[in-house]
């Protein structure tokens, strides 16, 4: 782990005693009081999390619309400047290279907020399908910071902790100003099923921001752990578990953010097809029926015992007191209700088919 | 009672030829919230350095690993409804009793003193 990173905000959380964990190959705060104290604080009130380790990627030219168009699935023609979208990038077989955030800064260009673990990957990618188009591509993932500031009173906090004039964005939608003599984005957006924002700055002003929210009282620091115990709840997927070069778009349920209406876009054919045939697999959700929990990789068996199946993500659920988990799994069994069962160590539990959102998100609309 | 302990973080305290294995406070912390204890069944064999079930947190599961060899002759049931137990009293709240099989295999584990060390270093 010699070249483990750190960001802007690492010696922060080893001041606060987090318990540290290399995550996307950053050396990351997995909780500070505890996974189930921040996920509450993020439910109930507010919670901060570094997301400094996410990449960021700006492209522009006169191209720069066609080029976003082409390597990403859903649909930016057109948009307003402010509007934020979800997607991926596919390989030409359909598996997802990275998904991603795209915000639309202005005529022909295009912010692309991609996951820690996959920048080296992405920018290869992004890079090595650029021919032809007229664009300029800048990595500015070591220069920039991260905040996602999430909860239901994120939008208190923003406004009176910061000073900062946030009411007016509409859920996925952001902007760009000047906040103590530096540029910042703020977005409406975030990872938790909660309202929240997440703010782009400088590596200075990341800290500074950080400070004066964890001074003001109201606001829990949070980790990357109840990140993942509130993303997975909302049935939010995360890229290595839910989503991989293997996994596309239709497979993981999330067919509405590919856009098959516009031109062509890199996998488009493969998802087309995979849409017209039917998905060999789905992502489902299951629910135990025990207090056993079902992790990643665990195999899911039908009645007679034959593999259909495995565990992509579970938990015991802190908001909703269940055992529950996502799962990629034949798509045969897929229906709701049908009976399964997860294999964990030495035993196996019942489980059934349920819907992916275990907990009800409370966006802003 | 005798408390004997395991680089594993697993304790047991020796009354006789019986033993109650559970978790370190070091290992409750380092855990975080308990949420689920996967216990063997009364009547089951374990073996020293062998797993005899695991403990989950909110996080990850851990195997739970038998610092001496003999038979389940209770389990904590207590813990099935409310793992947290394991973080309030850690060492109170023992997850398996054993008849020991071998009790020389106590001369394999560490005093407090020998623990407290493996604890610091892994600090």
């Amino acid at each position: 782990m010699a070249d483990i990173k750190k960001t802007c905000l690492h010696q922060c959380h080893v001041d606060l005693g987090a318990q540290m964990s290399p995550f996307g190959g950053f050396d990351m705060p997995i909780q500070y009081r505890g996974i189930v104290e921040e996920h509450n604080a993020v439910r109930n009130a507010c919670g901060v999390f570094d997301v400094s380790h996410m990449g960021e990627v700006d492209v522009k030219g006169p191209d720069a619309e066609k080029f976003v168009n082409y390597i990403f699935t859903n649909d930016v023609t057109g948009a307003p400047a402010g509007q934020c979208f979800y997607g991926m990038m596919l390989h030409p077989s359909g598996g997802v290279v990275d998904d991603l955030l795209v915000y639309k800064r202005g005529e022909n260009h295009f912010f692309l907020v991609i996951n820690a673990a996959n920048i080296d990957k992405d920018v290869d990618w992004i890079l090595s399908h650029r021919e032809g188009f007229d664009v300029e591509i800048d990595h500015l993932s070591d220069s920039l910071g991260e905040l996602a500031i999430q909860g239901p009173e994120a939008e208190k906090v923003v406004t009176e902790v910061l000073g900062i004039e946030c009411a007016d964005l509409a859920f996925y939608t952001f902007k760009e100003l000047t906040y103590k003599g530096k540029p910042i984005i703020i977005s409406r957006t975030g990872y938790t099923g909660e309202d929240g924002f997440e703010i782009y700055c400088d590596h200075a002003l990341t800290v500074e921001i950080w400070k004066t929210l964890l001074a003001s009282g109201k606001v829990e620091p949070c980790g990357l752990g109840c990140r993942d115990t509130l993303r997975f709840e909302v049935g939010l997927p995360l890229y290595g578990d839910e989503l991989s070069d293997d996994i596309t778009p239709v497979e993981a349920g999330l067919s509405m953010f590919v856009k098959l209406d516009k031109d062509n876009f890199i996998g488009k054919e493969a998802i087309a097809k995979q849409k017209a045939e039917g998905p060999a697999r789905k992502l489902v959700g299951l629910e135990l029926l025990d207090r056993a929990i079902p992790r990643h990789g665990y195999e899911v068996l039908n009645e007679n015992d034959e593999v259909v199946g495995e565990i992509t993500t579970g938990y015991h659920a802190i908001s909703v007191d269940k055992s529950i988990a996502m799962a990629l799994i034949d798509a045969a069994y897929a229906k709701l209700d049908t009976p399964l069962k997860v294999r964990i160590r030495r035993k196996t539990f019942p489980a059934v088919v349920v819907k992916k959102k275990f907990y009800k998100k409370s966006y802003k609309q | 009672m005798k408390i004997y302990y395991a680089p594993s973080h697993e304790y047991i305290k020796v009354d006789g030829n019986i033993g109650y294995v559970g978790i370190t406070e070091y290992a409750q912390k380092a855990l975080g919230n308990v949420v689920y204890v996967d216990m063997p069944e009364v009547g089951d064999q374990v073996e020293a350095g062998e797993d005899f079930g695991a403990i989950e947190s909110v996080k990850a599961a851990s195997d739970l690993i038998a610092p001496a060899s003999g038979e389940v002759i209770e389990v904590n049931e207590a813990l099935v409804d409310n793992p947290r137990l394991v973080n309030e009293d850690a060492m109170n709240n023992w997850i398996i009793k054993i008849e020991l099989s071998d009790p020389a295999e106590l001369d394999q584990l560490l005093d407090e003193a020998a623990y407290t060390k493996v604890c610091e270093a892994e600090h």
